[in-house]
């Protein structure tokens, strides 16, 4: 098990369990970790700032993949590979007027738990947390726009809006991405498009994907009809945290599986008019519960309330449910709508290496469930207990 | 060519199969091939009935065949079957075979439409324009919806026996896409 080509297993492995922790301050450059905390006080503009149809849609993400010619795909490249892309990419990414201010940094200057927190922010992949020589990211301050050099592909570019605005979130990518071919000789082919080490990616190397807040499909349990039904029609339906995670907080990303053979505005406008019907489906089922069931919804949101209000510890999974129902009560007027933004910033501040950051030290699964609680109650100290008057007039017994 | 099996009828079915990284060759008469099961695709291995034909019969219809590999990059046709990637840009084109069958099944199209870098030089327009020799064959939706207008417009018309023609080959077309 200790042989010497384990070594980065293991670091993978300590990186997934949470337990290798280099605090900030005993990070080798200081320069940076300045840089890393700044970053950090700046919550993302995504969880502040509310866009359109931002109840049911939180945020609304694009991301390009762009290779060089002449250089071996990340995976297949020698280290010596990996670094030359990223000492021309890098300096290229860094004078974007957009990149102003921006967060640059290689991966093996970051600790497992900072590259966590960008994980948990959606700023990099959990495959790009994973890497280490010739491997970095470039983010603005506004964590609205970043960029991994030798994921999987040598650039992996990505916008992140609030709300539902592919569109735009495309129209700035598309911007970088013309200032940064007038640099870099990318790899495209007429036929095949922008050549990349997937397959999957050809042609735009587009991924256009909103995050949308789903309970009403989920209660009324017509969430896996509609998953297979946007399968059916090219699109893919994933959890919080992308490929192959659990959907937690009845959140669900989906996004587009073919990018050779339609445009990158087709693609989005297809995507737009389903999430559209999405959006109208999940309002329709969240009516009908209404009508059909109110004291089973006033239980969901009034028990939400009363644990992330009183709860000494809590897990991850708990918690991510329960502020799901708050929000769901903020949509449906029974919470105060001043409580959204808490919930956005809560939904990341409360992941593990968000709080072990906050904490500064290593915590073990149980603090960080007695952490998570407090931040939870500080965070939500203002919030009053849910008003059903609404509904109560028109209340049937259901049950 | 004489069967491998029995020597004596001609060989009127050829089977190759990738065993092994190597590739085989059989030549069958009808009878032999109907008695091994190979007209029956799902139950028929190629490795299988070699093991029953003898060595030196073996030997003698393999064919070893020089894998292919990238000569930018050093990649193989094995390291993408084992990782579902390609090594570098150049792969696609060192690759090329068999590359549209999987983009087809993919991507549901094998052409690029949208964005090119501006700094690419653009294609001679006949190259860009679908040449004669592969002529687009509209998708069934599209012939559908085809039918479908000319289906009213004979209506409006009052040709009753083009409407009913139409209606028949609409429904066939129906049912086509249905199955598929």
């Amino acid at each position: 098990m200790k042989s010497p080509s384990s070594n980065l297993k293991w670091e993978i492995l300590e990186f997934y369990t949470g337990m290798a922790l280099r605090v900030l301050a005993t990070t080798t450059n200081t320069d940076v970790s300045m840089r890393f905390s700044t970053l950090l006080k700046n919550p993302a503009e995504w969880m502040q700032v509310p866009g359109p149809e931002s109840d049911i849609v939180i945020t609304s993400r694009v991301r390009l993949a762009r290779n060089l010619v002449g250089h071996p795909f990340p995976g297949w490249a020698r280290k010596e590979d990996r670094i030359a892309v990223m000492e021309e990419v890098r300096p290229a990414l860094e004078e974007l007027s957009e990149m102003k201010d921006s967060f640059s940094e290689e991966m093996t200057k970051l600790s497992a738990i900072e590259k966590q927190v960008l994980v948990e922010r959606h700023l990099i992949s959990r495959e790009h947390a994973a890497k280490s020589s010739g491997c970095g990211t470039v983010m603005n301050r506004k964590q609205t726009i970043s960029v991994m050099v030798n994921e999987e592909d040598h650039l992996r570019m990505q916008a992140i809006r609030p709300g539902l605005q592919l569109l735009s979130a495309y129209g700035s990518l598309d911007h970088i991405d013309s200032t940064l071919e007038a640099d870099l000789p990318y790899a495209f082919d007429h036929q095949y498009g922008y050549l990349t080490a997937c397959p999957t990616n050809l042609g735009t190397g587009m991924r256009a994907s909103a995050m949308l807040h789903l309970p009403g499909l989920v209660l009324s349990e017509q969430i896996n009809q509609t998953i297979q039904g946007a399968n059916k029609i090219g699109l893919a339906v994933r959890g919080l945290y992308g490929e192959g995670t659990e959907a937690l907080a009845n959140l669900f990303q989906i996004s587009n599986q073919n990018t050779l053979g339609t445009d990158e505005k087709e693609i989005i406008a297809h995507l737009d008019k389903v999430i559209s019907q999405l959006i109208e489906n999940e309002k329709n089922a969240r009516i009908k519960i209404l009508e059909d069931r109110p004291t089973m919804m006033q239980d969901q949101i009034g028990r939400a309330y009363a644990v992330l209000k009183y709860a000494h510890i809590i897990s991850s999974k708990e918690a991510l449910n329960h502020l799901s129902m708050i929000r769901l009560g903020c949509d449906l007027g029974f919470v105060s709508e001043e409580e959204r933004e808490a919930i956005n910033v809560l939904l990341t501040e409360i992941q593990p290496a968000h709080l072990q950051i906050s904490a500064k030290r290593k915590l073990t699964p149980e603090e960080r469930d007695i952490l998570r609680a407090e931040i939870i109650r500080n965070r939500l100290n203002r919030l009053t207990p849910p008003d059903f008057s609404t509904i109560l007039d028109e209340r049937d017994d259901d049950e | 060519m004489n069967c491998d099996v029995c020597q004596s009828e001609d060989a009127t079915i050829f089977f190759s199969q990738v065993v092994e990284g190597k590739l085989q060759k059989v030549n069958l008469c009808k009878p032999c091939a109907d008695e091994k099961g190979v007209t029956d695709p799902t139950g028929f291995a190629l490795a299988d009935m070699l093991e029953g034909m003898g060595e030196e019969q073996v030997t003698e219809t393999v064919i070893d065949t020089e894998e292919l590999i990238c000569p930018g990059c050093g990649f193989t046709q094995t390291d993408f079957k084992k990782t579902g990637r390609f090594g570098c840009a150049d792969c696609y084109h060192v690759f090329d075979e068999g590359l549209e069958g999987l983009l087809e099944a993919m991507h549901k199209h094998t052409q690029h439409v949208g964005k090119v870098p501006a700094t690419f030089p653009d294609l001679p327009p006949a190259e860009i324009a679908p040449g004669p020799t592969e002529p687009m064959e509209p998708s069934p939706l599209d012939r559908l919806s085809e039918l479908k207008n000319a289906l009213s417009k004979s209506v409006e018309d009052e040709d009753y026996e083009e409407a009913a023609r139409l209606r028949d080959e609409i429904s066939q077309l129906e049912s086509q896409v249905g199955d598929s």
